[in-house]
């Protein structure tokens, strides 16, 4: 048990492919058992991770801003439904996908890296409005405001001939997930991810150390435009449909304020983010049917209720629902240690040697904090 | 071998480094010292290109240096302590020294070296580098631009807000990069004792020129040109 312990500790690859596994796992289980109704709930929430992970991580770690994601979810939509007509397999239409954003998101990464703030924002405010256009100027080829549309998915015979098909598409969806999941981990605490947060830091001190400032947000944006192609792709499967009615920019906005509420820079926080992306607007309409209200307060609900939402949730954790979990974690974490700690010896040593620095140094320590106080205040 | 030229530096309408030669032999350690305002700081960032100069070369090796990027300048050998530190406050000591080496390719843990000179530093490394004082800061922000191995390390005002112990420490330490690594040293001071206690030279500045240049112990001794630009 402690030579796992031991081994995931030493190796992040261990530990992100331990994590793919369990978590692998569990979303099997659960499919099992889930109504189809909800199977497809969670195939929506499983394409949405895959955006807010990506976004996340350009938010969180790069500190750039995009309004555009839901442009680059409308790519992928759409490579996957061009190359679907065309005949291809579900495999390699997803990792064209995400390879097509890619190519997609690295000008547009390129330009973002040029861009502060509010021109960034804007930049790619006008992505995600001009892009599903697009869609109206070539009729023939996109399908105009109709969209393309797809043969569902078909689950393999070997399954069983009476396999949900519901399933089947939360299964394709969570596998895509998974992957996201695994690129990330591994990026966000490899050297790409510290880079990326030195950049966001200080881009002075990251250039002085030598590294190329643009080239690093460049393939942070290219990296989320990518996963962003995935969720695209995804959602084209899931919903058999490729059209620009399903990337307005209205999208691209919950996309930025899923990752916001559920914690930026935080993986964890792109899962309760999606969650939310899904659940919220089920919420909102059963409300809305419950009380009886006219259609037209119906469908306004939904936007009214993220905003409460945000306004909320930013109040009771600035730093997301992720932030507010972990600091509930740490609020509890000291007692629960406190009580297993006569139990574990060496694990309150270990913490009390970090804690007690040489007598020496922790004196010129002190003097030099004092020192500091008035000529930085 | 650093060789500056008549680099002059405007902000706007106002002149902060003023038609400046100086010559910087491998492996001296030369201080600038100048009152505030002097352009001192300036005359750093244009030398690593974080501002533009008016007119005027940079030459590092042979190689005129007056235009690249900031990180090609880093790249080529050149090294700069920004005052301030500017270490990545959420990453761990270890994590910011790693950061020092990421452009050569060699994302592996500090060597020993580096831990040799700064004990202290390999005390905290698995600390966020938020926790850290004034004083280690300053060491991690000189270990970190040493991870690059570079030729040239400028330095702003490491002893700014540091404890008399401490600059001493900082100081000494800089002397000996100089003489074990051959390191050239341009070490921008206010605290013009301890900067000329350890320097092979000295250079005045007063409002963007050079007014003195000359040995560190006649500099010294100088009270009254000491007197009149840096207010002792």
């Amino acid at each position: 048990m402690t030579a796992v312990r031991g081994a995931l500790r030493a190796s992040m690859l261990l530990r992100s492919v331990a994590l793919v596994v369990v978590v692998g796992v569990v979303l099997l289980l659960v499919t099992e058992s889930l109504s189809s109704y909800r199977n497809l709930q969670l195939a929506d929430g499983a394409y949405y991770f895959c955006v807010l992970a990506g976004l996340t991580v350009l938010a969180g770690s790069s500190g750039q801003i995009s309004l555009g994601h839901g442009a680059f979810m409308a790519v992928g939509a759409y490579t996957v439904a061009k190359l679907g007509n065309a005949g291809w397999a579900l495999l390699p239409e997803l990792v064209a996908a995400v390879v097509v954003t890619l190519v997609v998101g690295i000008p547009v990464g390129m330009a973002a890296s040029r861009l502060r703030g509010p021109y960034l924002a804007g930049a790619t405010l006008a992505f995600a409005v001009g892009l599903p256009a697009l869609a109206d100027k070539f009729p023939s080829f996109l399908g105009g405001e109709n969209g393309l549309s797809i043969n569902p998915p078909v689950p393999p015979s070997s399954l069983g001939a009476s396999f949900p098909l519901e399933r089947w598409e939360a299964w394709i969806a969570c596998a895509g997930a998974l992957v996201t999941l695994f690129v990330f981990y591994n990026v966000i605490h490899s050297s790409i991810g510290r880079s990326f947060r030195a950049v966001r830091d200080d881009e002075i001190a990251a250039s002085l150390v030598g590294l190329r400032v643009g080239r690093r947000q460049t393939l942070a944006f290219a990296l989320s435009a990518a996963a962003a192609g995935l969720g695209g792709g995804l959602l084209a499967v899931v919903t058999q449909l490729a059209q620009p009615g399903a990337f307005p920019l209205q999208l691209s906005l919950t996309l930025l304020a899923g990752v916001v509420i559920g914690g930026l820079g935080s993986l964890w926080g792109a899962v309760w983010g999606a969650a939310l992306l899904v659940l919220l607007p089920n919420w909102t309409n059963d409300i809305a049917n419950s009380f009886s209200l006219s259609t037209s307060v119906s469908h306004n609900l939904p936007i009214a209720v993220y905003g409460l939402v945000l306004i909320g949730a930013m109040l009771l954790w600035p730093s997301g629902i992720q932030g507010g979990v972990r600091a509930a974690v740490a609020a509890v974490r000291p007692r629960v240690a406190g009580r297993a700690g006569r139990g574990r010896p060496a694990a309150v040593s270990e913490a009390g040697a970090g804690e007690s620095p040489v007598p020496v140094s922790s004196d010129q320590a002190a003097s030099d904090e004092a020192a500091k106080a008035p000529s930085e205040r | 071998m650093l060789t500056i030229e008549e680099l002059t530096t405007d902000y706007g309408p106002v002149r902060a480094v003023d038609h400046v030669s100086l010559e910087v032999p491998d492996g001296s350690v030369t201080a600038v010292l100048g009152a505030n305002g002097a352009g001192k700081t300036t005359l750093l960032r244009t030398l690593t290109g974080l501002v533009r100069p008016s007119s005027g070369h940079v030459t590092l090796a042979g190689r005129d240096i007056t235009r690249l990027p900031v990180e090609e300048i880093v790249r080529l050998g050149m090294a700069h302590v920004p005052e301030g530190r500017g270490v990545i406050a959420e990453l761990t000591v270890q994590e910011n020294l790693r950061l020092g080496g990421m452009w050569r390719g060699r994302d592996a843990a500090p060597p020993a070296e580096i831990y040799e000179l700064f004990p202290r530093l390999e005390e905290r490394r698995t600390q966020p580098a938020s926790r850290l004082s004034g004083g280690e800061r300053q060491m991690l922000s000189i270990g970190r631009a040493l991870m690059g191995r570079p030729r040239v390390l400028l330095l702003d005002e490491p002893s700014l807000g540091l404890a008399p112990v401490l600059v001493a420490q900082i100081m000494s330490l800089v002397r000996k990069l100089a003489d074990t690594l051959g390191l050239t040293v341009l070490l921008v001071e206010q605290n013009a004792r301890s900067a000329l206690s350890i320097a092979s030279r000295g250079v005045v500045l007063n409002l963007g020129r050079v007014v003195a240049e000359q040995d560190p112990h006649k500099l010294a001794a100088d009270d009254r040109l000491l007197h009149a630009y840096l207010g002792f």
